[in-house]
């Protein structure tokens, strides 16, 4: 036995010592990826036998391998995937060797899976694309996109595995005019380090060892490579950067700074910079449960405690003092969409950035990418799985640095406001350094200053509602009373600004969606000087109401619901608009075309099918009263 | 000491270092994050290790959490009274919930079918102390090796108002970011440990010296054959059938649940390096030995659509 023991000592000695390689499979469908997960983990010994022999049953009975061992059923693990053969999410699959441990992702070839395999993908340090050499008389359009999207992310290696050899009878000449059809398109990426084996995942050949059906192929077999090739993470010899996480306070004596460090060392009495607000100080503790430590590197989730009291919270970034990161809050970024609706310019979005969380709002979309030629195209929305370029806004500046130097702090993903859907991600190329051009004047008169001058506090009053609800009644009723009552007002509405501000909007998506913005941005300004400020617009969408609610101080922005069903607006159809919709003359008509979304909480509705006009003017003045804005 | 060990010369992170960082983060982002977080407590060796790690995370406080056992009743006593010590050793605020409904209507294992006693006593008890506590954020600690649908969750995986999970819908999660946004009502359930695998728990208890509890290290049990599995008479509650005589035999647990689902293996790994020894040389799976996955393929798919876990 004690001999037993040492031996096993010496067994878990040199598991200890393994280091992890993280890698994708990807490739189109139907190339092989789960045939050949499979493959590996089965030649590999890594199958255990309850899972063989439920591998056996289930290949009897949904296999695709006439009963064979159908090898792709280890890895396809949702219902659906089985039934329909093919790949949905990203499986993640675990196996070690004596060499190392790996964890595999293996990601959907679909095309409308894209966003799951980008997911996969962006955790990798190695990525095995998968090319079938029974189809290989060009470059499918999936391998191109998964080759764009390694590159794009910075995956330095990638294995070109030719799949299916034992189709073509193993020949030579095949597997070499894919290779230089597919090193011509990875050198226009930027992928250097490439290395391409011919295989049969199916068959077993060049997967754990050299096949003996190809012996003109001289390079190594997939596992030996995996197990060997030198994947480098070069991020601790690289300046410190640890994002805060949390902020540790049990008692009044201890304040401490959790994070992960993204790069570089730290340790005790080095000097820090604390971004984005750049103050500095002295590091005294470096604090884990196994007791203090004298330095830590990257990776290693630590507690850091400061000589000194300074403001610190998350999202700041603790960096090495003679060399921090910038700040700054407009970016170029590169953008892959992840949402059926499409990007809006213009809409605001979050944004998580390494531990903070922003409003972005895209200001520009320059350009979207083709995968086939990698042209650029103009493009005005980005639609699921499209990646575009783009120039965004922030609401704060944050510290960062480009994705090209630094996974943790140049990537990030955007959330929708309304839904909490991720819906795309994205990856920082540089600050756009105009933000620092434009200072807001600080006027020595106040917004305050202006509204009590006028006795009055303002605000903005938003009607919404379909065409023909009786927004624009209810809005000129209501301001004659105002008016009435000694108040400052104005009503913006389609006709004062569709026919001047903006006149070069149209009905889309995007232009309704800059109207509002424009609307909102206008109505602002009129709230600062003092003004109570009746605004009148259809403004079907959540969103932007949300964001215009933003805009505004708190209290200052009430949302009216001018609410009639939609057959009774269309009976009214006081301009005839209705009538156009319906014959087909008028695209993009809220209501018929296009999409009305209501509000959820307004701060009143108006339910104008049973209320005089009259009687909707009372009920928001009673708003107005309860909310202290029609009194001095 | 064993630390040590872990960090090799050239100050790179080993592969256990670099899961007890990721579970670190996790953690430390549902704290940071949520506004009412629990972890769930099921007393087995994932927990023990996802305990450990919560106490590491947020050193020197403690874990800013309750912890959340949902008993049905049915569970080894020695793993009450291993619940018991380890809560009040690390000063935790433990909650222990059992369906009460599901108590007075008298669900047991075996009168009712494994399906109904899952779904009423560990599923439906789990959604009642979720909405009883209004709990935003449940850890857990699944692992993606154990089973074919879990492989495919997410590590911040989304739960409807129902606590549905929609493995066709999940939200992309790439990097490190992750989206813990939600509408009042809805949840997320976060797996700290989805990327260990049975051996990095093993490997890393016995490098860290975690309590575990007993059941694990063989030891001479009653046992009766039953279906192919071993099952422990662990009280007088578990009916025996004709011809089953309860006999003593070295056995132990790889996994652990409800005793009369949770089957036995014949060992002599009394030792944590006899069982990653055993493990090294086994054959099959740790839930080989789970009554309730063999309902049926996908069935821990389907029970996670209703909400289990």
């Amino acid at each position: 036995m004690s001999g037993d023991t040492s031996e096993l000592d010496a067994y878990l000695r040199a598991q200890e010592k393994k280091d992890l390689l993280r890698l994708i499979t990807c490739g189109s469908v139907d190339d092989g990826k789960s045939t050949l997960i499979g493959r590996l983990l089965y030649e590999g010994k890594m199958l255990l036998d309850d899972q063989l022999d439920s591998l056996k049953a289930e290949s009897a009975r949904v296999g695709t391998q006439a009963g064979d061992l159908d090898l792709a059923l280890l890895v396809d693990g949702l219902a659906a995937e089985r039934e329909q053969g093919i790949t949905i999410d990203v499986a993640y699959r675990f196996f070690a060797t004596d060499k190392r441990k790996f964890i595999v992702a293996d990601t959907p070839g679909h095309e409308q899976y894209t966003r799951n395999m980008a997911t996969g993908a962006s955790t990798a340090d190695l990525a095995i694309i998968l090319a079938d050499a029974h189809r290989s008389s060009e470059l499918l359009t999936q391998t191109r996109r998964h080759s764009y999207i390694c590159s794009m992310l910075g995956i330095r290696h990638i294995v070109l595995a030719v799949n299916k050899m034992d189709l073509v009878q193993y020949d030579q000449a095949v597997f070499e005019a894919y290779v230089a059809r597919y090193m011509a398109f990875a050198k226009e990426l930027g992928l250097t380090q490439v290395e391409c084996i011919p295989i049969s995942a199916l068959r077993g050949d060049n997967v754990i060892s050299p096949s003996r059906h190809m012996s003109w192929y001289r390079g190594p077999a997939l596992l030996p490579y995996l197990e060997t090739v030198e994947f480098g993470r070069e991020s601790s010899m690289r300046p410190l950067r640890m994002p805060v996480q949390w902020v540790n306070r049990p008692n009044a004596d201890f304040r401490g700074f959790a994070g992960t460090i993204a790069s570089g060392t730290v340790r005790t009495s080095d000097r820090i910079k604390v971004l984005p607000s750049g103050q500095e100080a002295t590091i005294s503790r470096i604090v884990t449960q196994d007791g203090d430590l004298e330095a830590a590197v990257d990776s290693q989730a630590v507690t850091l405690v400061l000589d000194r009291e300074i403001d610190v919270s998350r999202g700041d970034v603790v960096c090495a003092a003679g060399s921090p990161v910038s700040i700054a809050d407009q970016f170029a970024v590169r953008i892959l969409w992840m949402a059926p609706e499409a990007l809006l310019p213009g809409r605001t979005y979050l944004m998580k950035a390494g531990t903070v969380t922003t409003q972005a709002t895209v200001t520009a979309l320059k350009h979207k990418i083709s995968i086939n030629t990698l042209e650029h195209i103009a493009a005005k929305t980005l639609r699921l799985n499209e990646i575009g370029l783009c120039n965004i806004s922030l609401d704060r500046p944050i510290a960062f640095e480009p994705y090209a130097e630094s996974r943790d702090l140049g990537s990030f993903i955007l959330i929708d406001r309304i839904t909490n859907q991720t819906i795309g991600m994205g990856l920082i190329d540089f600050a756009l350094r105009r933000a620092s051009n434009i200072h807001w004047q600080n006027l020595e008169v106040s917004r305050s200053a202006r509204a009590a001058q006028k006795n009055q506090k303002a605000a903005v009053i938003w009607f919404t509602g379909l065409s023909g609800s009786g927004k624009s009644t209810i809005a000129s009723a209501l301001e004659k009373r105002l008016y009435s009552l000694g108040r400052h007002t104005y009503v913006l509405d389609g006709d004062n600004v569709r026919h001047g501000l903006n006149r070069d909007l149209g009905f889309t998506d995007a232009d309704r969606i800059e109207n509002i913005r424009r609307v909102a941005e206008v109505a602002r300004l009129m709230v600062d000087a003092g003004l109570l400020v009746i605004v009148s617009f259809i403004s079907p969408f959540r969103s932007e109401r949300e964001a215009a609610r933003n805009l505004m101080g708190e209290g200052e922005f009430l949302e009216v619901f001018v609410d009639a069903p939609l057959d009774v607006c269309e009976a009214r159809d006081p301009k005839g608009l209705y009538k156009k919709a319906r014959r087909q003359q008028l695209m993009n008509f809220t209501g018929i075309g296009s999409a009305y979304e209501a509000p959820e909480h307004p701060d009143a509705h108006l339910d104008t099918a049973r209320l005089s006009v009259e009687e909707a003017v009372d009920k928001v003045l009673n708003l107005l009263e309860a909310k202290g804005l029609t009194s001095a | 000491m064993e630390r040590d060990r872990l960090l090799d010369t050239a100050q790179r992170l080993t592969h256990l270092q670099r899961l007890e960082a990721e579970s670190i983060f996790i953690m430390r982002e549902v704290v940071a994050e949520c506004d009412k977080p629990v972890m769930l407590y099921s007393i087995g060796k994932d927990s023990s290790v996802m305990l450990h790690l919560a106490m590491k995370a947020f050193y020197p406080a403690k874990p800013p959490f309750p912890v959340l056992h949902v008993d049905t009743t049915w569970k080894f006593r020695e793993m009450i009274a291993f619940r018991e010590e380890v809560t009040a050793r690390l000063g935790l605020d433990l909650i222990v919930h059992t369906n009460a409904d599901g108590v007075r209507q008298g669900i047991n294992p075996f009168n009712h079918g494994l399906s109904i006693y899952t779904n009423v006593m560990k599923t439906e008890g789990l959604r009642q102390a979720l909405d009883r506590h209004g709990f935003d954020a449940a850890l857990g600690g699944a692992r993606r090796d154990e089973e074919k649908s879990r492989a495919k969750e997410r590590i911040f995986s989304f739960r409807s108002r129902h606590h549905r999970w929609d493995p066709k819908n999940q939200r992309p999660e790439p990097w490190k970011l992750y989206n813990t946004r939600k509408n009042k009502g809805e949840s997320i359930r976060v797996f700290p440990l989805s990327n260990w695998t049975e051996f990095d728990i093993w490997q890393y208890i016995s490098l860290e010296k975690i309590p575990v509890v007993p059941l694990y290290f063989a030891k001479e049990r009653p046992v009766v054959r039953r279906d192919g599995m071993l099952i422990m008479v662990d009280d007088e509650r578990l009916p025996l059938r004709p011809g089953e005589r309860p006999e003593m035999r070295k056995v132990r647990f790889r996994t652990l649940g409800c005793y009369p689902l949770t089957g036995a293996i014949e060992s002599d790994a009394d030792t944590l390096p006899a069982i990653l020894q055993e493990m090294v040389r086994a054959r099959n799976s740790e839930r080989q030995g789970r009554m309730i996955d063999r309902d049926g393929m996908g069935s821990m798919e389907r029970k996670k659509l209703e909400g289990y876990f």
